[in-house]
């Protein structure tokens, strides 16, 4: 086996197919007979579907199957199996509360029109301060605070934080907001599921997490997961055809996916449509729809308070920070832990409560993107770096220099790290910028144990 | 019904259309001509980019109709056999494309501007391909590419 390949350029396995245009993305594939599928979207913010009539839709000619919650064997899907692939209850505007398969896009949009709805509307709520409130609305029967071991927050905790305060000198707090970003992947969401006779399906899928989606795929048309197979492109199979096959899922050629294809967003439709129908049936969503619909990196408001001696070294750091997750839990409920988890960023404190709050509102399910958390928090934590040197009247780089892990320190999660190096790294980074550092900067060192606090 | 003629890499077609017919769902849906991509439908991400007579245009906004009598070329036209262009190995040498979707169309941009201008400056590659949104590279390694290919072409010329 040739295993010499650090240090060298290699290129990618993928490269040549791709600038030949060879590369078949999941829209780029031809099956003939295939039916396109358009969703009807809830124009209501919050509300109860009180009736929905399809009869109009169905006698449409070209419509092949108009299908609605009634449809869907086991309505609630993801980790926390919250979100409904067609809504009755709706949460959020522009949540799918049903779906047509017609010979191309353009007669599904006229059956869309042909479907009448009433919904009864009722009270939502935004902004997840509000939502936190006793009396909010709720989003969810469960309550608007996801629930962390009988806690509205996931808490991490290291040494003792009042005893931190007490020990500082004066203490620096700040508030931070992050806005919600689109991942906005060239490729929009696309599926294509194929009905492959004897009950087997195969979905062709966007899918960025194979593994996760054929189960919970599995859950909502309650099929056995343990028949699944798992195929990349290149043919290998991952679970073998196991008593009788039902699904198969092929991946591989994902244009972009930045987190956003990290929840089913369209093969639950398709594989439901194709099953009903018995043909292959694709679901490409429009760029409108990726930008107002498919999940985002949610808003978080991020307080940081922390004690600091004059010195410049951190002992207390105190986070709460609260993510809008909008109306379903999606990946949120990790992204929170993962935030609460690294929040107090890459520095040696030794006393640390952080709270991460995820909380539900009427608006798009938010969900992972690049970072699961981490990104927003070292967003907050490096403002915050600067705001103690300002107080301070210190070198923003000392301040860092100071507080740095340093090789054999504790994370807030207790996790000892052997081999870190932050201080080599900054100094690399200071000179690639054309940053002077002061001598004694330079002269730090990761290997030197931390004389004093 | 509507019908156009047109050469697509040098190969003649003739297809009927609908009024409202676009040169991207000739390409892809009629030819199965499946390099040039939709990424937006609406002539802003510029996954769609092709060559109508050497120039530049987004087949997604190209009315079908418009196209009549017309040379188009895409990335499937641009490898002579056994030896691809000097921008398709440029890109592969370079990282130009990592997820693959932007990269037919970013080669287009790329070879409309070399076609004009074969000894480029940075800022010049910068503002030909920034019709076309890359989401993976950050477009430095895309210019890397470019700069490249312009370096091989000149190489070839002076020989």
């Amino acid at each position: 086996m040739d295993l010499k390949v650090v240090g060298e350029r290699k290129r990618r396995y993928d490269g040549l197919a791709h600038v030949t245009g060879e590369t078949r993305f999941v829209d780029d594939l031809r099956i003939p007979g295939t039916l396109a599928v358009k969703v009807l979207r809830s124009p209501a913010v919050k509300g109860t579907l009180r009736r929905i009539d399809t009869s109009d839709a169905r006698r449409l000619p070209g419509v092949a199957a108009v299908i609605t919650h009634e449809d869907v064997p086991n309505n609630a899907f993801g980790l926390v199996p919250d979100q409904p692939v067609l809504a009755q209850s709706i949460r959020f505007k522009g949540e799918p509360i049903a779906a047509v398969a017609a010979v191309d896009e353009r007669t599904a949009l006229r059956a869309l029109e042909r479907i009448a709805v009433e919904i009864d509307e009722e009270e939502p709520v935004f902004d997840p301060l509000e939502a936190m409130k006793p009396d909010a609305p709720l989003v969810r029967p469960e309550g608007n605070c996801f629930l962390y071991d009988g806690r509205p927050f996931r808490r991490v905790v290291l040494g003792d934080v009042e005893a931190g305060f007490r020990e500082a000198d004066f203490v620096v707090e700040g508030s931070y907001r992050t806005g919600s970003v689109e991942h906005a992947p060239l490729e929009t969401q696309v599926s294509l599921a194929v009905p492959e006779g004897g009950g087997k399906l195969t979905v062709h899928t966007v899918s960025q997490s194979l593994v996760i989606h054929s189960a919970l795929l599995a859950r909502i048309l309650q099929m056995d997961p343990s028949d699944l197979r798992i195929a990349s492109w290149a043919g290998r199979t991952r679970n073998g055809w196991n008593g009788k096959p039902q699904i198969g899922f092929r991946s591989g050629t994902v244009g972009g996916g930045f987190g956003g294809k990290n929840d089913i967003h369209a093969d639950h439709v398709t594989s439901l449509l194709a099953l009903k129908t018995g043909r292959p049936v694709k679901w490409r969503w429009t760029r409108e729809e990726e930008m107002l619909y498919s999940t985002h990196r949610g808003v978080w408001q991020i307080t940081i308070r922390d004690g600091v001696l004059e010195s410049g070294r951190i002992v207390a750091r105190q986070i709460q920070s609260i993510r809008d997750a909008g109306a379903y839990s999606a990946l949120n409920t990790y992204v929170v832990e993962k935030h609460a988890f690294n929040v107090s960023g890459p520095y040696f404190v030794p006393n640390i409560l952080a709270e991460g709050y995820c909380v539900y509102t009427n608006r798009p399910p938010a969900s992972s993107m690049r970072g699961f958390g981490i990104t927003p928090g070292t967003f907050a934590v490096e403002m915050q770096m600067n705001k103690i040197a300002a107080q301070l009247g210190m070198d923003p780089w000392k301040v860092r220099f100071l507080n740095a892990f340093r090789n054999g320190e504790p994370t807030a999660t207790r996790t000892e790290l052997d081999s870190v190096y932050l201080i080599e790294t900054m100094q690399a980074c200071a000179r690639k910028a054309g940053v002077e550092l002061p001598p004694e900067l330079l002269a730090m060192s990761s290997n030197t144990p931390r004389s004093e606090r | 019904m509507p019908w156009l003629e047109f050469e697509v890499n040098g190969q003649g077609h003739r297809v009927e259309v609908e009024l409202s017919t676009t040169l991207l769902e000739v390409l892809r849906e009629q030819l199965q001509i499946t390099s040039p991509k939709n990424g937006c439908s609406g002539g802003d991400c510029g996954t769609c980019s092709v060559l109508l007579d050497g120039m530049l245009v987004k087949a997604c906004i190209t009315n079908a109709l418009a196209v009549h009598g017309r040379k188009v070329q895409t990335v499937e036209g641009l490898a002579r056999p056994g030896e691809l262009h000097p921008l398709q190995e440029a890109f592969h040498a370079h990282y130009g494309a990592q997820c693959g979707f932007c990269t037919p169309g970013m080669i287009l941009a790329a070879k409309a501007l070399l076609d004009e201008n074969p000894q480029p400056t940075r800022e010049e590659v910068q503002e030909a391909v920034s019709g076309n949104l890359c989401r993976c590279t950050g477009y430095v390694k895309i210019i890397d590419s470019v700069m490249a290919a312009a370096s091989a072409l000149g190489d070839r010329e002076s020989l």
